[in-house]
């Protein structure tokens, strides 16, 4: 790892996607949360899903506190630790807020599409218009709720659009099953057909994908 | 030196299996005899049995006074009502291990040929796979036909490991806390230094001590100070110790460091409660571990399939069991898509910190115990 400290997206809020994504996994599945924070996504999808759900995280303040609640969570890494998993272990791996923060974003994916039959990602959209506006009438890196640490001590190393995410999806040959863009509060926007729109208007994305 | 006069007085509550026990080395002890301790009831369903497995110099009596030193149980932190492990709420077993010397069968134990005099020396080399079958027999006696969890640490660890290893349907769950897979070059040749001491011991006698009436003491007292040194940080003893002088100001010669008072008390109080054949016979257990040499070289096959869950916990400041190697069980039990969680507890007091009054540490084992009571339908 690059930082020192541990990488966790600044205006992470489980509460934010908790239903968005949770809407996303079938009961009774296996779902691995990488990135899981204290938890609270695992365990809801326990006692409403009845799911088999485990958590990485990478903060061990984090990780200690999800186990003492009694939550299947260990310390570990999206980068690196990924790969020790076997091959379709799990339905559903989620990614929630956390693909901007790692290393190899890219490896990442193919990992999460190795071990699991679907991957679901959100990450905050680079491509909102208050980011273009600040860049091009102020100048500066963007600062916003989502994007809210000076561009030197933002863990968020690998930003991208909702357009970038697409391209890499139909590059690396992963089929979009469902996507959506949302707020920060996590509403769901009224442009979700549109995905340039979605790109200009959506605070963040979505994505549910499955290896074509 | 004498042998203290309670030492081999002390009786122990203890069953024996006369059909005795086939290990791993290839001989048969003619009788096994394993010497336990539980806390708490057991439930109707029989459900709700923890089994704690000791360390290297632990005993059974985990939450209890020790008779022979009357000092409170090793893990009374631990195990007790409204503890982490919460003897009002399971059924918590502990035996004495497998070449031992607080009852079960072990160094001090009647030879099977030559029933007048201990085996000593001549005791079969023993294996942690041999302590967990000894401890299997116990638990089978006791009417347990699935241990709600395993929890032990260091040499206790290994113990649940291999647990998870061997009888993965008997276990719901496996805590190994300071643990490893395998005894490193580092571990064996520090206990090596204590097996030195022990043979250049003029008491020893080849092992026979017992035939002179005497006792190794001055090796054994130096191999348990040695080890001691392991067992806790580098900070851990600047904090306690530093360069503070005992009863003086400045350094005379004849005067004392402290650090050098309490290594000498460690040593000491030792050798008044554990015999010298059973330290040897026990640490060549621990070096003897080798979980994935035991499956091809392959840690992740020795849990292939498992359904047990995990909870794997380290202590950063541990040098003896660090935490590198309670991730690489982590990275293993995952190759398996097994259920696991992995706690690295900050602490300075290194590897004895699982022993030490570390809050987190409990909160974690205590949260994951009621996590897997509610998966295993074990009411509150």
């Amino acid at each position: 790892m690059s930082f020192t400290q541990p990488v966790r997206f600044v205006a992470k809020n489980m509460r934010v996607d908790l239903a968005l994504i949770a809407g996303m996994v079938a009961p009774r599945s296996r779902v691995l949360d990488i990135g899981c924070g204290d938890g609270t996504l695992i365990d809801h999808l326990f006692r409403t899903k009845q799911c088999d759900a485990r958590g990485i995280e990478i903060d061990m303040a984090e990780v200690t506190r999800a186990v003492t609640h009694g939550l299947p969570v260990m310390q570990g890494d999206a980068d690196s630790d990924l790969a020790n998993y076997p091959d379709g272990a799990f339905d559903y791996v989620i990614l929630s807020r956390t693909l901007q923060a790692v290393e190899r974003p890219r490896e990442v994916l193919r990992q999460m599409l190795r071990i699991s039959t679907f991957a679901i990602v959100s990450f905050p959209n680079f491509g909102h218009w208050s980011l273009r506006l600040q860049l091009l009438f102020g100048g500066k890196m963007p600062m916003t709720r989502a994007w809210h640490r000076m561009w030197y001590e933002t863990p968020n190393i690998h930003p991208c659009t909702i357009r970038d995410f697409f391209a890499l999806c139909e590059a690396d040959g992963y089929k979009v099953e469902q996507w959506l863009a949302a707020d920060e509060d996590g509403k769901k926007a009224p442009w979700r057909k549109f995905a340039s729109l979605a790109n200009f208007f959506g605070e963040q994305g979505l994505f549910l994908l499955r290896k074509v | 030196m004498d042998q203290g006069p309670n030492f081999s007085e002390t009786p122990h509550q203890s069953v024996s299996f006369d059909d005795g026990l086939t290990l791993d080395c290839g001989r048969h002890l003619n009788r096994l005899t394993v010497a336990y301790r539980t806390y708490g009831t057991l439930n109707a369903a029989r459900s709700n049995a923890i089994l704690i497995c000791h360390a290297l110099t632990g005993d059974q009596y985990v939450a209890e006074t020790q008779p022979v030193t009357g000092k409170p149980g090793w893990w009374g932190a631990v195990v007790g009502p409204e503890r982490p492990v919460d003897t009002e709420r399971y059924f918590v077993i502990c035996a004495n291990v497998l070449g031992g010397c607080m009852g079960s069968t072990g160094p001090r134990s009647p030879h099977d040929e030559r029933p007048g005099e201990p085996w000593g020396v001549d005791f079969p080399p023993v294996t942690i796979a041999d302590m967990v079958r000894a401890q299997q027999r116990l638990v089978n006696h006791l009417g347990i036909a699935k241990l709600f969890a395993v929890i032990g640490g260091s040499m206790g660890g290994m113990q649940a490991l291999a647990w998870a290893a061997l009888f993965p349907e008997q276990i719901f769950a496996a805590v190994p806390v300071a643990a490893a897979a395998y005894h490193s070059a580092q571990n064996i040749a520090f206990h090596e230094i204590g097996r030195q001491a022990i043979a250049a011991d003029p008491s020893f006698h080849g092992g026979r001590y017992w035939a002179q009436g005497v006792t190794p003491a001055r090796g054994l007292a130096v191999a348990r100070m040695t080890a001691h040194i392991t067992y806790v940080s580098e900070a851990a003893l600047t904090r306690k110790f530093g360069r503070k002088l005992q009863g003086a100001s400045d350094l005379l010669i004849g005067d004392r460091f402290e650090v050098e008072s309490y290594l000498e008390h460690q040593g000491s109080s030792f050798v008044r409660r554990f015999d010298a054949n059973s330290y040897l016979t026990i640490t060549r257990a621990m070096d003897l571990f080798d979980l994935a040499a035991d499956h091809d070289g392959s840690l992740a096959a020795a849990f292939t399939g498992t359904r047990t869950r995990f909870l794997l916990v380290s202590f950063s400041s541990d040098w003896l069991f660090p935490t590198a190697q309670s991730r690489a069980i982590a990275k293993a039990l995952n190759h398996v898509a097994a259920n696991v969680s992995f706690v690295e507890i900050m602490s300075d007091k290194g590897h004895d910190a699982f022993l030490l009054d570390e809050p987190d540490f409990h909160r974690t084992l205590s949260g994951f115990l009621a996590g897997c009571a509610e998966h295993a339908g074990l009411g509150a």
